[in-house]
């Protein structure tokens, strides 16, 4: 189970994920960030500091949208993650294809720097 | 057949009983009249009067009773034959005596009362039989109080038969009293008359014919025995007189009653007659569309019912339905051509009607008079309703005639119950179909799970320089587990472990593609991070969008003692050093496969490489491993991983993967898993 909470920061979209993101509620996340970028968002941040857990098909969201990011010049960066779900992120190598800041004042400065 | 042979016996009686009484009542007659004193005592012809009355009555009652099924038009019809019957005899004698014309013999007085016991005979016969038939008519839907008052009414009549039998003389207050109260009683049973809100209209029209008809032959067998009597007055006094027998006069004036009530009833119930059979068709039309689920095939069966039985019940000239789809729609139509209706949409839609029909409103709603403005169109009244599967507006039902003001509130209301029936029936069967497509799925997941099963090796390669065994289980939803080893040459093994991400046929059907890339890479030998390269680029074209596969993939080269290894994203190795007795994880760098989609994936992954020694321990896994939980909902975990691992250290590959497994499942609290479990052991020697 997933909550996603959506506000507007500095001109930054934060999504704040609260919960567990497993096979079934990675639609949601997905959904949630499809729908920041339909609005023309170029700044998103995702909060994870009370993201309990994610599974492979959560990390496979992030994942899918990493080069049409690019493509349109949307930054995002992740921050807040606890010590396990850093660690998912970096078995599969996500940390270094995603920018991870420590908290939001570091992701805030990070995402200006993309 | 007894009865039957009873039903005989009694006519025989009657039959027998009513000549009796003819020659009894002749002779006294006839002894009066030539002032002799009769042998016959004078009571004799009362008493076989009645015993005649008896037998008839018990005739007719089972004779009914035999046939339980009759209608009420049949139970008329029986009456009314029985009348026919009478007349016609009655007429025939008539008939004689007048081609006899004024002969002496048609004034002898034995003759005038012969015609007046056969008269009496088949009258009484005639009412009897209508009584019976009442008597069931009376009785439908009877209530404990009717029936009561009905058996003290039956069987009063029967006791005077006994006062009368005697030759009690004749006390006219009594007699009057006894007459009121069975009249009395006689009124308020004929206004039971439920019987007749049965009958359809064809019936009742029917029924209104025999009654008359039954009415014309009473008045007509009354006037023919009055006429009779009054001849008889004229000879002789000591003759059989109905006219003083309580139970015939009852009789008469209760069956005559009844039918004049019966015909009034149903006469004036006739112009309501259509309303109780719409009534009938509502529930029957109702019955339909609810068990059309279980008998139909498709959700268009379910609208073309509610098409018909709304359009039926309203008396609708035609009927379309519009059903919603995610951005179409289809519309079904009943007695109307696709561009009528869509004219009338369009032409309510441009008329900017917020009703149903552009499905911006929930209310049902009678929008005739928008179509008044409608150039072309034969129809002059429109109703339409909203249909709702679990509360979600998935079409309109619209109905329309021809007739202006066609419609009334009644209407709106029944349709609207069909129309939510018919949501109901439309949700059960979409649920229906949800059960068998997860059936459907179920079925689907079996195959998956044996093919994945069949994708992993019966055999793993073996080697003098090491003890290798290998383990997976996968939950009911399939995942994507894979292991596999491959000798290249005598001195080189090479071994992968991966996860395919997402789970059910994808999966396995992913795991197949990395079979065939392992297969096919490994066997030349090249370096674990080409290996790695390469498999990116082939699965680039083979994974949607979001998908990927974590794998680990090594070289074991037993001349050198040495192992190449790359990880793209899998869970790291955890490897046991047998010369300071440590355990470690390899967290190597390196991304999954299919994450990064170009050729840039080579500067995410590396080549790694140790040295081996005897005693040392590899041990690979899948997530499935350090994710499982317990009921407390703690993972697995890797410490706890690493230090089963160093209990385990002196076991063979095999008892250290039996031990590890036989801990997971103790751990997690139960034999069902909820993810895969997947190992694979390397010890060297």
């Amino acid at each position: 189970m997933i909550h996603i909470k959506r506000l507007q920061e500095d001109g930054a979209d934060v999504l704040a994920l609260i919960g567990e993101i497993d096979a079934s509620s990675s639609i949601e996340l997905d959904l949630a960030i499809a729908k920041s970028v339909g609005e023309g968002f170029k700044k998103i941040l995702i909060d994870c500091s009370s993201l309990e857990y994610i599974s492979s098909a959560g990390l496979g969201v992030f994942m899918s949208y990493i080069e049409e990011f690019k493509d349109k010049h949307i930054a995002m960066v992740l921050f807040g993650m606890n010590e396990k779900v850093a660690n998912t992120f970096e078995i599969l190598g996500l940390n270094e294809l995603l920018t991870i800041g420590k908290d939001k004042v570091q992701a805030k400065k990070l995402i200006n720097e993309l | 057949m007894r009865t039957k042979a009873i039903i005989r016996l009694l006519f025989m009686v009657g039959v027998i009983t009513w000549l009796a009484l003819v020659f009894t009542d002749i002779s006294i007659v006839l002894s009066t009249k030539s002032n002799i004193k009769s042998d016959i005592p004078s009571w004799l012809p009362n008493v076989l009067l009645n015993l005649f009355i008896l037998a008839l009555y018990y005739y007719y009652r089972l004779k009914l009773e035999r046939d339980d099924i009759l209608n009420f038009v049949d139970l008329l019809w029986r009456v009314f034959a029985t009348g026919l019957v009478a007349t016609v005899i009655s007429l025939a004698i008539k008939l004689i005596e007048n081609l006899l014309g004024s002969t002496k013999l048609t004034g002898y007085v034995v003759f005038i009362d012969l015609v007046y016991l056969i008269n009496l005979g088949l009258m009484i016969g005639f009412l009897i039989m209508a009584f019976t038939a009442w008597k069931r008519l009376i009785l439908y839907q009877k209530s404990k109080w009717l029936l009561r008052l009905w058996n003290f009414f039956e069987w009063g009549l029967l006791f005077t038969l006994i006062y009368n039998s005697f030759d009690v003389p004749f006390i006219e207050p009594l007699f009057i009293s006894l007459l009121v109260l069975f009249v009395i009683i006689g009124l308020i049973l004929s206004g039971n008359m439920k019987w007749v809100a049965y009958l359809n209209f064809r019936q009742k029209w029917t029924s209104l014919l025999l009654l008359l008809l039954t009415i014309f032959y009473l008045l007509y067998g009354l006037f023919t025995l009055n006429f009779l009597i009054e001849s008889l007055k004229l000879q002789t006094e000591l003759f059989t007189n109905y006219k003083v027998h309580i139970f015939v006069i009852s009789l008469i004036i209760f069956v005559t009653l009844y039918s004049i009530f019966s015909f009034l009833v149903i006469l004036f119930n006739l112009p309501t007659t259509s309303v109780f059979e719409q009534k009938l068709e509502e529930v029957v039309n109702f019955q339909r569309i609810s068990q059309s689920i279980q008998t139909e095939q498709s959700e268009e069966s379910v609208y073309n019912i509610l098409l018909e039985t709304s359009v039926s019940t309203v008396f609708a000239d035609a009927a379309w339905l519009e059903i919603k789809s995610s951005n179409s729609s289809k519309l079904f139509n009943y007695k109307i051509t696709d561009k009528e209706a869509y004219d009338i949409i369009a032409h309510l839609n441009s008329q900017n009607v917020k009703g149903v029909l552009d499905q911006g409103s929930d209310k049902t709603r009678n929008l005739s008079k928008h179509l008044s403005s409608l150039k072309g169109s034969r129809f002059r009244s429109i109703l339409a309703f909203p249909i709702y599967v679990k509360g979600e507006n998935i079409g309109t039902l619209a109905l329309v005639k021809e007739l202006a003001e066609g419609f009334n509130k009644e209407m709106t209301k029944i349709v609207s119950t069909f129309a939510n029936q018919a949501g109901i029936s439309i949700e059960n069967f979409r649920l229906m179909e949800e059960a068998l497509q997860n059936e459907r799925y179920k079925e689907e997941l079996k195959i998956a799970k044996t093919v994945q099963k069949s994708l992993l090796p019966e055999m793993l390669e073996q080697d003098q320089d090491f003890d290798i065994a290998a383990f997976s289980e996968s939950a009911d939803e399939v995942g994507g587990d894979y292991y596999d080893t491959l000798r290249i040459n005598e001195k080189q093994v090479s071994l992968i472990i991966a996860d395919v991400s997402g789970k059910g046929t994808t999966a396995a059907f992913h795991m197949s593609q990395m079979k065939g890339i392992f297969h096919s890479l490994a066997q030349y030998c090249i370096e674990p991070d080409e290996f790695m390269k390469r498999a990116n680029q082939a699965l680039i074209y083979c994974l949607e969008r979001g998908s990927f596969i974590s794998a680990t993939f090594f070289i074991v080269n037993t001349e050198t003692k040495k192992v190449h290894y790359s990880r793209a994203g899998h869970c790291p190795v955890l490897y046991y050093h047998s010369k300071d007795d440590t355990s470690e994880y390899f967290r190597d760098k390196g991304i999954a496969l299919g994450m990064v989609r170009n050729k840039s994936y080579g500067s995410f992954i590396q080549s790694y490489e140790f040295n081996y020694k005897p005693g040392d321990i590899m041990l690979l896994y899948t997530d499935g491993i350090t994710e499982a939980k317990n009921e407390r909902g703690e993972e697995f975990g890797y410490e706890r991983l690493a230090g089963i691992l160093l209990e385990l250290k002196s076991l063979l590959p095999k008892q250290i993967q039996e031990q590890l497994i036989g801990k997971l499942y103790e751990f997690s609290g139960s034999t069902n898993i909820n993810d895969d479990y997947t190992t694979m052991i390397i010890k060297f020697k």
